[in-house]
């Protein structure tokens, strides 16, 4: 692992709302993420993991502070630099976010076609080899209606490695999953990290998975609590 | 059809995946996609035969220069004009001849209905004012109270049309005066009338004693061969002394006509609103199907914008179930819009009849409108952060 900083943030306040009805869910947070670490964010419900998250990932407007990823600094970003970015990342959500009119196939395409589709038949042998990888080759023309809550996970962890992401931001990625699949998954994202520079920001409450992480980050009320950071 | 969008769009079609996902709901919504097509078709159908049924007196004659009463916006409507005017116009170098033609309404007492029908009062004796169909059957005219009939007339049985002959003619009382017609001709009824006859001028003033020879209801001006019609038209604007007339090229009187009917006659009007509420109920129906498409693959659309499609991606997909529905929506639409028109004219020999431009105009506004529906349904996902959308 690099000395790289990935993702720096520094001085982040976010809030919701407005006037008196305003809330706020973080609190002055600061963070450098190592490039090929595998990170994992931890705390309670209402901590402020996933708006942390979201931020980082350029899923959300940044408010007050700054957010650098990959050298690109967040805060007043164009939209045009929004799309470019998250071009570069992989994104795992809680729940899957399949698209349910896709097959398996075609929704881990999708994770490709979004660099374009000049080597389509390119794109579709990765999109096979990335569900082969995962146990699903016997699954792949399966409409998300007819596979599991464990097997849509795994599609949704294939479209978001699929496309060889730089930054991978996964919230809760194996509440879905036995035991073994998502220790599977979790090792296949550290072992990215390692050979391929791969950043993994988690959120997470598995401690079986936990001790897979590089670096365990706490928050309460907004706030970093704990950091396991060396 | 996937492999065949798939090449068409270049990606994944994923907005025929998506509307074919629900086989119900893509058959709904092609239903009502075709009823907006219906509806337009039907619109511009009645449209287009008023179109159709106001030309159609106009081609019974054949004229270059058409003189009228100041108030007379069709050829059924206004005043009479004096003969003289017609002398005066001829003192012109280049108007070669002209006729007056008599208009007025035939009451038919039948059996079972009256006909009303428009009656055309000609000089038999001037054919080169008739169409040559018309020529060819204005010789019996020359005969006492004679006429021709319009072989199409709503309320009159078709074999007993074409019993009608020199040889086999067929009378009937009008206000007094035994009427027998001996031939028939192309006409077709209308939104005024039931359909058409023929007389001489003669018969007319007979049938109608009130009216004055010397004042028929046009005069009708030929201009010698190489003469510009227009050019004449300004001379006699200024040659006759009755400026109130209107003196017209017969084509730009046939086309003032049509824009009458069209823009200010009630039925003009309404069939216009019609038109236009079918094109406006085609919009809201592909709005309401493609905004509900929309928001129920939200959470889908936000993921994608979380990996980094863009606004013009969604736009694409969302236009692609437009242009699908647009498409794949006329086509029963055009069926059973020719099934109705031929149905509708069959039972009021209007002349309503489904034609190509018709096709083409409703086809591309469809195309239009289905997408002016798309690019409305997708705006609410230009403006929102996809962590907001979860």
């Amino acid at each position: 692992m690099s000395n790289d900083v990935s993702i720096n943030v520094a001085g982040l306040n976010h809030w919701f709302g407005s006037g008196e009805a305003r809330i706020q869910a973080l609190y002055d947070v600061n963070l450098k993420v190592i490039r090929g670490s595998l990170t994992a964010l931890i705390g309670p419900s209402g901590s402020g993991k996933t708006t942390a998250l979201t931020l980082m990932g350029c899923l959300r407007d940044v408010q007050d502070g700054s957010v650098n990823l990959m050298g690109h600094e967040l805060n007043g970003a164009s939209a045009d630099l929004n799309v470019a970015l998250r071009r570069q990342l992989g994104f795992i959500f809680q729940a899957h976010n399949l698209h349910g009119s896709l097959t398996a196939l075609q929704n881990v395409l999708m994770g490709l076609q979004v660099h374009g589709t000049a080597d389509s038949s390119g794109q579709l042998a990765a999109a096979r080899h990335m569900l082969k990888l995962l146990g699903l080759g016997d699954r792949m023309d399966y409409l998300p209606g007819n596979l599991s809550g464990g097997q849509k996970q795994r599609v949704a962890v294939a479209r978001a490695l699929v496309g060889n992401p730089q930054v991978v931001f996964a919230d809760e990625p194996t509440a879905a999953l036995d035991s073994e699949s998502g220790r599977v998954i979790v090792e296949m994202l550290k072992r990215l990290g390692q050979v391929r520079g791969t950043t993994t920001v988690m959120v997470t409450h598995d401690n079986r998975i936990l001790e897979l992480a590089n670096r365990i980050v706490t928050l309460e009320d907004g706030r970093i609590v704990n950091d396991t950071a060396p | 059809m996937i492999r065949f969008l798939q090449a068409l769009f270049g990606r994944l079609p994923i907005g025929w995946l998506q509307l074919t996902h629900s086989r119900t709901r893509f058959a709904a919504a092609l239903a009502g996609v075709a009823f907006a097509n219906v509806l337009v078709f039907v619109q511009l159908g009645i449209m287009n035969s008023m179109a159709t049924a106001t030309m159609i007196p106009y081609g019974f004659f054949l004229a270059d220069i058409m003189i009228s009463a100041s108030d007379a916006n069709s050829m059924t409507e206004g005043g009479n004009v004096a003969r003289q005017w017609m002398f005066q116009a001829m003192e012109d170098p280049e108007v070669k001849e002209g006729t007056g033609i008599f208009v007025a309404n035939v009451s038919w007492q039948r059996a079972d209905k009256t006909l009303g029908l428009s009656t055309y009062g000609v000089d038999p004796t001037q054919t080169s004012f008739l169409s040559p169909e018309m020529a060819a059957r204005t010789g019996t005219l020359q005969l006492p109270n004679s006429g021709i009939l319009d072989r199409f007339s709503r309320g009159l049985p078709r074999d007993e049309a074409a019993a009608i002959r020199p040889q086999s003619p067929l009378s009937f009382e009008v206000s007094g005066t035994t009427l027998t017609l001996y031939d028939t001709f192309a006409g077709g009824g209308g939104f005024g009338g039931d359909g058409y006859m023929m007389v001489s001028d003669q018969t007319f003033l007979t049938l109608f004693p009130a009216r004055s020879s010397g004042a028929p209801d046009h005069i009708l001006l030929k201009v010698a061969p190489g003469a510009h019609t227009e050019v004449v038209v300004a001379r006699l604007q200024t040659l006759i002394s009755d400026k109130s007339l209107r003196i017209r090229s017969y084509a730009t009187a046939a086309t003032e006509d049509l824009r009458y009917q069209q823009t200010k006659r009630p039925t003009g009007i309404i069939f216009g609103f019609g038109v236009i509420i079918g094109i406006l109920v085609g919009i809201v129906i592909v709005y309401q199907v493609l905004s509900t498409d929309v928001a129920d693959h939200l959470g889908e659309y936000a993921t994608f914008k979380a990996m980094g499609y863009s606004q013009r991606f969604f736009l694409s997909i969302v236009l692609e179930e437009a242009l699908i529905l647009g498409v794949l929506g006329f086509i029963p639409g055009f069926g059973v819009a020719s099934l109705l028109l031929a149905g509708m004219a069959r039972a009021t020999t209007l002349p309503l009849t489904m034609t190509a431009s018709m096709a083409a105009i409703v086809f591309v506004g469809t195309v239009i409108a289905c997408s002016l529906s798309g690019a409305l349904a997708t705006r609410r996902l230009a403006a929102a952060d996809p962590a907001d959308l979860f």
